[in-house]
């Protein structure tokens, strides 16, 4: 009896001791994690109803926010920005996947490549040489135009086309990324459902409807949530896009393609106001949590990340 | 488990105090009793990094009780560096900042007011050029320049020879200005510009010289005495101004800020025919690989009113340096603005002095390249902007409305006008 108490003791010391190296190895992230993510974040949440003047509760920042068109125009350009960016990026992936995969031999790998490139650049640079392209008057977009004798654009200079030229550009950056996972998810599908399919004598499009399409369900619900929570925080390009010395500041011209994130740069680290850029990060997390949380519910009631 | 939680979270506790500890010992050990250490930053402007350095050294020769730590950042970066470092408790304790930011970091509390000891109001008023004036903020200065700049139109006499014109009489009005350019601009059959006769900006110096030459050559004084009225638009004259100047990309269409990535480049590029910049573009342009040549501002009519915008990026102390390190520092300012320094820094950086004395220098006003330069500071306005880079972006915005939007002109300006006030009651009603 005495026996088996040490070696219950014994082993239950030795899953401590399992628990407490695996701990102090996470450790170091958790730390990490908690000082560059949490307790800023909390922080941000606090800064948001306070001014820099008094540290005394007020709801100020909210009530100017709320009240502030550049900020409304900013979350309807946001929203904008996910639903043209989004779906379009899915679906010129997966065309792009189910053409590569359609292709034999070394080529697919090239092609592959070639598509994925856009991904891995830097995304500062991408954006430079599309403002290049899409230079109005010296542009090679508007010479191709010219040569087609269609009206040339302003691209980027005009209010009503700069957020779907900043747009395309997002796209066909993270295409390659969405052609690399629907690859991944349409090599996993088991070949005997399509045997099957073609005993029964399926068309290619009732294939694709009733195998494919479903099979890629866990990658679309995937790269959706991904894609829009990486819309709805889009920066990079807009800033390098737009601003500069022609158009003033980033967002421009005239808020046209300022998105929330670029809305609260603009008023932290342009006008230094903190405390008034916290409440519009507040209001961005309370987007992206609704928004992921209707997509949850909305795509796959099974499926969970 | 809650055995678990518990070493974490001492673990947790501890490693943050030895990095709190091991913070304030290095700190502590860096600091020697002979030596007072002080920090200079400024923005990365490349020949006024490497005049900087050459005038620290200089001092701490002089000065062995005293080492300066110079440091850079990017343009666009540095406004924000200066902002974390400050809410976090390191800032620098010089700050080398533009004219048009001082009246927000006093309004942020980020610099302190030059000492009556060290340098006395009235001091401070004869020794730099009047335009310093408009920065005593509550019967204070709050910053020192070594410098400062006006505006000329540059013009590019390849260009005008191409064009038929004669290369060596620019404009002296702005309706020559207006044909000389359309002579050199060049346009595809479509509307695009292959060349354009003058870089048309609002951004850069285009709001300036509306504000601050336009305007005034209109016969508007552009704002109250105390600087907290916009009257811009008191007069029909100033309508006037506005229309005349947008009407230059709008109806005359001789340039349009679209043209190369900003005007000093298209100039550079061989494709702008004239532009209006500052003598910091000298060093720039006088790389060009055609023939230029620089002259002063044009009027509204000959012999009618001259006007230039004058500007300059000047020193602060930070708020809060105090006992060794304020005394350190304010005798590197005293240093920085000599006049032997002042003379050095035109010579390498292309900025003007900013001492009264030294810009009457007769061999400096009759300098081909300086003299239209110094000539403007004579009749030169500084602009008190209490938050530049929003009252910049409303004009811009405003422009922008007209240009691309084809909005009124007069509702645009009377837009602009309201706006800019807003931002000025802010500011004045803090006060």
């Amino acid at each position: 009896m005495k026996r088996k108490e040490t070696t219950a003791k014994r082993t239950f010391s030795l899953q401590t001791k399992k628990a407490l190296i695996a701990y102090s190895f996470l450790l170091i992230p958790v730390l990490f994690y908690l000082a560059i993510r949490i307790i800023p974040a909390f922080q941000a949440f606090l800064m948001s109803f306070t001014t820099s003047s008094s540290s005394a509760f007020t709801m100020d920042n909210y009530h100017k926010l709320i009240n502030d068109e550049v900020f409304w125009k900013s979350v309807k350009n946001t929203i904008l920005y996910v639903i043209i960016i989004v779906p379009l990026q899915m679906l010129f992936g997966l065309i792009l996947a189910l053409a590569i995969e359609r292709m034999g031999g070394k080529l697919k790998w090239f092609y592959r490549i070639v598509f994925f490139l856009p991904y891995m650049t830097s995304i500062v640079a991408i954006s430079w040489v599309w403002r290049l392209l899409y230079d109005p008057n010296s542009g090679i977009l508007n010479e191709i135009l010219v040569k087609l004798h269609l009206p040339t654009q302003e691209w980027l200079g005009s209010p009503s086309t700069a957020l779907i030229s900043i747009s395309v550009v997002i796209i066909w950056q993270m295409m390659g990324f969405c052609m690399l996972l629907f690859t991944a998810g349409l090599q996993v599908i088991p070949r005997q459902y399509y045997e099957a399919a073609d005993i029964d004598g399926a068309s290619k499009w009732q294939t694709f409807w009733h195998i494919t399409f479903p099979m890629l369900n866990p990658t679309i619900v995937f790269l959706a949530i991904i894609g829009v929570i990486q819309t709805l925080q889009t920066f990079t390009q807009i800033a390098n896009l737009t601003g500069g010395s022609s158009g003033g500041g980033l967002g421009g011209p005239l808020n046209s393609t300022m998105s929330v994130v670029v809305y609260m740069y603009n008023e932290g680290f342009r006008q230094y106001n903190l405390h008034y850029a916290a409440a519009s990060t507040v209001f961005l997390f309370i987007l992206i949590l609704i928004v992921t949380l209707i997509q949850f519910r909305t795509f796959n009631k099974s499926y969970k990340l | 488990m809650k055995k678990v939680f518990a070493m974490l979270f001492t673990l947790f506790i501890g490693s943050i105090l030895l990095v709190a500890c091991s913070s304030k010992d290095s700190k502590e050990s860096k600091g020697n009793s002979e030596v007072t250490e002080i920090t200079y930053w400024q923005y990365t402007f490349p020949t006024k990094v490497e005049q900087i350095d050459k005038i620290i050294a200089d001092f701490e020769k002089e000065n062995p009780d005293i080492k300066v730590v110079a440091q850079d950042f990017p343009y666009d970066q540095y406004q924000n560096k200066i902002f974390a470092a400050v809410e976090a408790g390191d800032r620098p304790d010089i700050l080398n900042i533009y004219n048009g930011w001082i009246s927000k970091y006093v309004d942020m509390d980020y610099i302190q007011p030059i000492r009556e000891e060290f340098m006395s109001k009235e001091e401070i008023s004869d020794y730099y050029v009047d335009m310093i004036q408009p920065y005593e903020l509550d019967g204070e200065f709050y910053t020192l320049p070594v410098a400062v700049r006006s505006l000329a139109l540059f013009w590019n006499k390849d260009m005008y020879k191409e064009a038929g014109l004669d290369p060596e009489s620019p404009p002296k009005t702005w309706e020559e200005l207006i044909e000389n350019a359309k002579a050199m601009t060049e346009m595809t059959d479509d509307g695009r510009y292959k060349k354009e006769g003058f870089g048309w900006n609002a951004a850069g110096q285009g709001l300036h010289e509306f504000q601050q030459v336009l305007l005034r050559q209109y016969g508007v004084e552009p704002y109250s005495e105390d600087a907290s009225k916009v009257l811009w638009n008191e007069k029909q004259e100033g309508y006037d101004a506005f229309k005349y100047w947008l009407d230059m990309t709008m109806v005359h269409k001789i340039g349009d800020p679209d043209v190369g990535n900003t005007y000093r480049e298209a100039f550079l590029a061989g494709i702008a025919g004239m532009i209006v910049d500052g003598s910091f573009a000298v060093g720039d342009i006088q790389n060009a690989s055609f023939d230029w040549g620089v002259t002063t501002l044009p009027v509204l009519e000959e012999g009618g009113l001259q006007s230039n915008y004058a500007s300059y990026w000047t020193n602060a102390i930070a708020k809060g340096v105090e006992g060794k390190k304020l005394e350190a520092s304010e005798r590197f300012l005293a240093y920085l603005i000599q006049e032997d320094v002042q003379k050095d820094w035109l010579e390498n950086v292309g900025e003007l002095p900013a001492s009264k004395a030294l810009i009457a220098d007769e061999e400096l006003v009759n300098d081909p390249t300086y003299g239209p330069f110094i000539e403007g500071l004579d009749y030169a306005h500084a602009t008190f902007f209490v938050n530049e880079d929003k009252e910049r972006q409303i004009i811009i915005d405003g422009v922008d409305k007209i240009r691309l939007e084809d909005a009124d002109y007069d509702e645009t300006f009377d837009e602009i006008v309201t706006k800019i006030q807003e931002v000025r009651d802010e500011f004045f009603n803090k006060q």
